[in-house]
């Protein structure tokens, strides 16, 4: 599997072969709060690089997730749409949201590594 | 030179206590209050409907307002309440409107030994306190009590919890007070509370709050942020002010004339009067109604609503996840002809209708405490 990278969004990525894996930061995690309702794409859509791919809500509010590179939805994890605090336990694991075929790696180039991502996020966070 | 910031965000006197609990502040009304503590939203719903949540409400207003029988007559004028009849150290909730029957702020009144206290909502307690000078002519003394503090203890161990504390609580029948001490000095407290659960209200001075807030945690009640109020009294169907109510809406309409004597609407004698009267003769176009969406979508405030012809019937004003129901719940006004427990309605969220039901409030059933039998 490729090296985790990460959106602005607070998006996180792999990659194996062209499938591509997205999911929420722990970061994003801590600062929705409780996940209480999620929406993914349908299967078998097109999702456009920085495009919405989805909705999560806390408690407090709804936010947009967006896709940080563009493919076709090709699984979404049911788990989390039942249970959305698993979320919250797990974001970085378990808890991922959709995998897209990807149609240009190159789209990868353009995102952070962990620690370009994790002084971000405490930059943004203050 | 820079500019000068002239809007200075207040703190409660509990300030030091939530950053010590970790809690994430918001503003709220002009002052820097916890939204969530450590745990989060849901664990701190849950904690105050199985155990005791404590709340710091200090940014409410606590207006004191000194007189006997010339004030009650006053008030009547204002208020849709028999205060003439209301018993010492009992409270009610009721209203301050305009002539249209407009909600200015929705509040508890309790009569006490010197005459009454108002908690009135941080966002509405300076206007309120304008409009009631003026209707009462400065006749009165009338003050909000900035010395002192607000703190509610709710959910069903709040009476053992605070009994530890102050003798005697357990006593206090549902929406009436008293006064107790604490370290040798008054405090006064009612039981009453916004979460749909048994609790207190409890008015002491700024001094002490803090350590009597150390006292209700040490005996196993933790502090609850403003999220989880929202959430508790969303799912007890209570009204939050600037949202199911405002100045475009009446207490009929907001499906409260339960609040208004019946007496005091024969007299016909206070502010709005005229208004409520001709509602509850002829009805309401638009009334408040708890919705039920069928599926896990969460509708907030602003949410239009339709009904089965595809023809917009309303709006939503609070909507959130409920964690005690464990599922989305929402409160909206509708056009009266729609609002029938039941009735089939559609909520656009997203550009997408989705399925919902007008249902009665509220979605969590109340344990208030009626009275003790001794």
């Amino acid at each position: 599997m490729s090296e985790v990278k990460y959106s602005k969004e607070h998006e996180w990525i792999t990659l194996e072969g062209d499938i591509a894996t997205i999911g929420i930061t722990k970061h994003a995690t801590e600062m929705l709060g409780d996940i209480v309702f999620t929406e993914l794409p349908d299967k078998g859509s097109n999702v456009e690089k920085d495009g919405t791919a989805g909705v999560v809500e806390s408690t407090k509010a709804a936010s947009d997730v967006y896709t940080p590179v563009s493919g076709e939805v090709v699984d979404i994890n049911q788990n989390i749409i039942d249970d959305p605090s698993k979320i919250n336990e797990d974001p970085e694991g378990s808890a991922w949201f959709f995998k897209l075929k990807m149609k240009d790696k190159n789209e990868l180039d353009s995102l952070m590594n962990k620690e370009e991502y994790d002084k971000f996020a405490k930059e943004s966070a203050s | 030179m820079g500019e000068r910031v002239n809007m200075k965000i207040k703190k409660t006197p509990l300030f030091k206590l939530h950053q010590e609990n970790s809690a994430k502040f918001v503003e709220f009304a002009g002052y820097q209050m916890p939204i969530q503590y450590a745990e989060g939203i849901v664990e701190e719903h849950k904690f105050t409907r199985n155990h005791a949540g404590i709340f710091d409400v200090s940014h409410m207003g606590q207006l004191f307002i000194h007189g006997n029988e010339n004030l009650i007559k006053d008030l009547e004028k204002i208020f849709p309440l028999d205060l003439k009849n209301l018993k010492m150290n009992h409270s009610k909730y009721s209203f301050l409107m305009n002539d249209e029957a407009g909600i200015y702020d929705d509040l508890i009144i309790t009569k006490i030994e010197t005459g009454f206290m108002i908690i009135l909502n941080a966002a509405c307690k300076e206007n309120d306190f304008e409009i009631l000078s003026r209707l009462l002519n400065d006749k009165y003394k009338m003050e909000i009590d900035k010395k002192r503090s607000l703190i509610a203890i709710q959910g069903p161990r709040s009476a053992e919890i605070l009994g530890y504390i102050i003798n005697g609580v357990s006593d206090l029948k549902f929406m009436s007070g008293n006064r107790f001490m604490f370290q040798e000095k008054k405090v006064y407290i009612t039981r009453s509370g916004y979460t749909g659960e048994d609790g207190f209200e409890v008015s002491i001075s700024n001094e002490l709050v803090e350590e009597f807030t150390k006292k209700l945690i040490e005996k196993g009640a933790k502090l609850i942020g403003l999220g989880a109020r929202d959430t508790l009294r969303l799912e007890a169907g209570l009204c939050l002010y600037g949202h199911e109510l405002d100045k475009d809406k009446t207490p009929v309409e907001a499906n409260l004339k339960w609040a208004i004597s019946k007496e005091r609407v024969l007299q016909g004698n206070f502010i709005g009067s005229q208004k409520i009267t001709k509602q509850l003769s002829d009805g309401v176009n638009k009334i408040r109604v708890g919705i039920k969406p069928e599926g896990r979508i969460i509708a907030r405030e602003k949410t239009k609503i339709f009904n089965q012809s595809d023809s917009f019937i309303g709006e939503i004003t609070s909507g959130t996840f409920g964690p005690s129901v464990n599922g989305p719940v929402a409160m909206g006004y509708v056009e009266n002809k729609f609002s029938e427990q039941n009735t089939k309605v559609f909520l656009e969220v997203r550009g997408k209708k989705h399925p919902a039901n007008i249902c009665g409030l509220p979605f969590y059933k109340k344990s208030y405490v009626k009275g003790v039998s001794k």
